[in-house]
């Protein structure tokens, strides 16, 4: 495929007088991972709601390639949009109680999505419900078994095998290894990694964990008060900084 | 007689005015729910105040009003509507689901099927379908307007994971025309197929929830269900043990406290009626010497029918 998957110009999203995120403008190219870095309260999840259309912008579009070609979801129609939010676009939220539906089965949950989108025979979802468990390492036996049942690290995979299910082209990620300890991060990242590359998806993600976008991220944005300060490769970004705000972010990380 | 001090049906005219318009708009779209200005009834909520009201608005003095509750027209909630509609619009009322033109139901569609020309008024306690999945009424409605219901699907994939089959008994949801799927108040899902097609107006009201919701005459109604989980009605597996009836939903009365006990039609006018021509059950009879050693019962003389109301007589009888 030529051309973006995804592709951003001018998004602006204000609170009254105060800045979301302003003028935000980018291009995301299929297989590609896009890490959205910066501090507390720099718009970053602004920003990640507005493209997957969780909040409306209010002003610049949102073009994603559809099979009619690049397509403002800004102006789409709502049932389209929300189409769009269950079959291409997946959403990990960090924390996975927004994400997951706590009263329903671990299977329920993965099968959600597929039921969404049409499907009708139980010994089928339930297939492909036992299949995506296997995918992010949760055991089998578990899955009549409710997340609430489940350890932190468990209920962030489940979300992932939950979004993962239908086949998305772009996941959205915000913060997903946000509140799980070392080992589990480590593991989780190992597993998304590992999912992105085999499936082939655009990922964009949001984290304040500069180690997290230095494993996954091919891409780098540095936000500060809702704009971009400076986006490159992340290598390059990492490595050579240039502006004064990505230098400080990088110098703040601690070394053990 | 009616009470004078009260308008025809209780309702004021315009409160009645209020309620056909919502009852039109549910008519044209089958399955909607329709928001209604539901008013204060001298019942408390949960008693069928949704039911009342539609039935007061539908109401005409030709009319014959029935009133059930869970199939008999002789419990409380039955009796006490029934009373009501008699002292304030004077309507005659009957237990005869033939002889009757409104009929208010709470639980149960009679088993005998229902002509043109009836209404049927469901007590609704809770319209929404997908409220236990989604507790918020915003997103429902809009998954409602964009035709959202995988969600219903995951309440059904949840009774199968768990129970192994589809364990929902009542309430079962149903999609109407293929459009909007619906709530059919908690009828037992026994009740599920004489919804569809059906030649009478069935008419819902939730009074608390202020909603109205309705099937026109000959609506198509599908139960939701698995390809590999077919829909399937339910009822007890036994005949009915006063009448003999083998294919009406079934009451499981206890008789004693040593495991004695006896299964009955729901529908009292149903089971009366087919007593009344001769049909006789396990323990339908007025000599029935020990309801606990029924096997032994001798049967009663062909054709010894109830008398009026007998129905509720004889099942107290039988039960002492």
């Amino acid at each position: 495929m030529t051309g973006p998957l995804l592709s951003v110009r001018g998004l602006t999203r204000t609170y009254g007088a105060r800045i979301g995120c302003a003028d935000v403008s980018f291009d995301l190219y299929p297989g590609e991972v896009l890490g959205i870095v910066g501090e507390s309260g720099s718009g970053k999840s602004t920003l990640l709601s507005c493209l997957a259309g969780h909040q409306r912008p209010d002003a610049g579009a949102v073009l994603f390639r559809t099979a009619a070609g690049l397509t403002d979801t800004v102006t789409m129609a709502e049932p389209d949009r929300r189409r769009l939010a269950r079959t291409d676009w997946a959403f990990v939220h960090q924390n996975p109680r927004d994400g997951l539906r706590m009263g329903v089965s671990a299977g329920g949950n993965v099968g959600e999505r597929l039921m969404a989108t049409g499907a009708r025979h139980y010994g089928a979802i339930r297939d492909r419900a036992t299949d995506w468990m296997g995918r992010v390492e949760i055991a089998a036996d578990r899955i009549d078994d409710r997340p609430s049942a489940f350890s932190g690290g468990m209920q962030q995979r489940l979300q992932i095998a939950r979004n993962l299910v239908t086949g998305p082209r772009l996941v959205f990620m915000d913060e997903p290894t946000g509140g799980l300890d070392v080992s589990v991060q480590a593991r989780l990242l190992d597993l998304i990694r590992g999912l992105v590359r085999d499936l082939g998806l655009s990922v964009i993600i949001v984290t304040h964990d500069l180690a997290v976008v230095r494993l996954l991220a091919h891409r780098l944005m540095v936000m500060k008060s809702g704009r971009v300060v400076e986006a490159g490769l992340t290598d390059q970004v990492l490595d050579d900084p240039q502006h004064a705000y990505t230098q400080l972010l990088v110098s703040s990380i601690l070394q053990v | 007689m009616t009470d004078q001090a009260y308008n025809f049906a209780y309702l004021d005219e315009q409160t009645k005015r209020m309620i056909r318009r919502a009852i039109l708009k549910a008519v044209a779209v089958p399955g909607y729910q329709v928001p209604f200005a539901s008013r204060e009834m001298p019942m408390p909520y949960g008693w069928g105040t949704g039911g009342v009201q539609v039935t007061a608005a539908c109401l005409v003095p030709e009319d014959v009003l029935k009133v059930i509750d869970q199939g008999a027209d002789d419990t409380t909630n039955a009796v006490s509507i029934r009373k009501f509609f008699r002292r304030v619009s004077g309507v005659a009322v009957t237990e005869a689901t033939t002889e009757a033109t409104v009929i208010q139901t709470r639980h149960r569609i009679p088993e005998t099927p229902l002509h043109a020309g009836q209404i049927l008024v469901y007590q609704v306690p809770i319209p929404e379908p997908l409220r236990f999945l989604e507790p918020r009424e915003t997103e429902t409605r809009k998954m409602h307007a964009l035709e959202e219901y995988g969600l219903m699907q995951v309440k059904l994939y949840e009774d199968i994971a768990r129970h192994g089959t589809i364990a929902t008994s009542y309430a079962y949801p149903v999609a109407v025309e293929g459009r909007y799927v619906m709530d059919p108040s908690p009828i037992p899902k026994f009740d599920n197929p004489k919804l569809s097609d059906s030649p009478a107006l069935q008419l819902f009201g939730a009074g608390r929830e202020s909603r109205i919701y309705a099937l026109p005459p000959h609506t198509q109604v599908v139960s939701l269900d698995f390809d590999d989980h077919p829909f399937q009605p339910t009822k007890a597996a036994h005949d009915c043990d006063l009448c003999g009836a083998a294919t009406s939903y079934l009451d499981e009365v206890i008789t004693d406290d040593a495991g004695g006990r006896m299964f009955v039609c729901s529908d009292t006018d149903f089971c009366g009626g087919r007593r009344a021509v001769g049909h006789t059950g396990r323990l339908g009879t007025r000599e029935a010497p020990n309801p606990t050693r029924g096997e032994g019962a001798s049967p009663p003389p062909r054709g010894e029918g109830p008398g009026v109301g007998g129905h509720a007589g004889q099942r107290a009888e039988v039960v002492k």
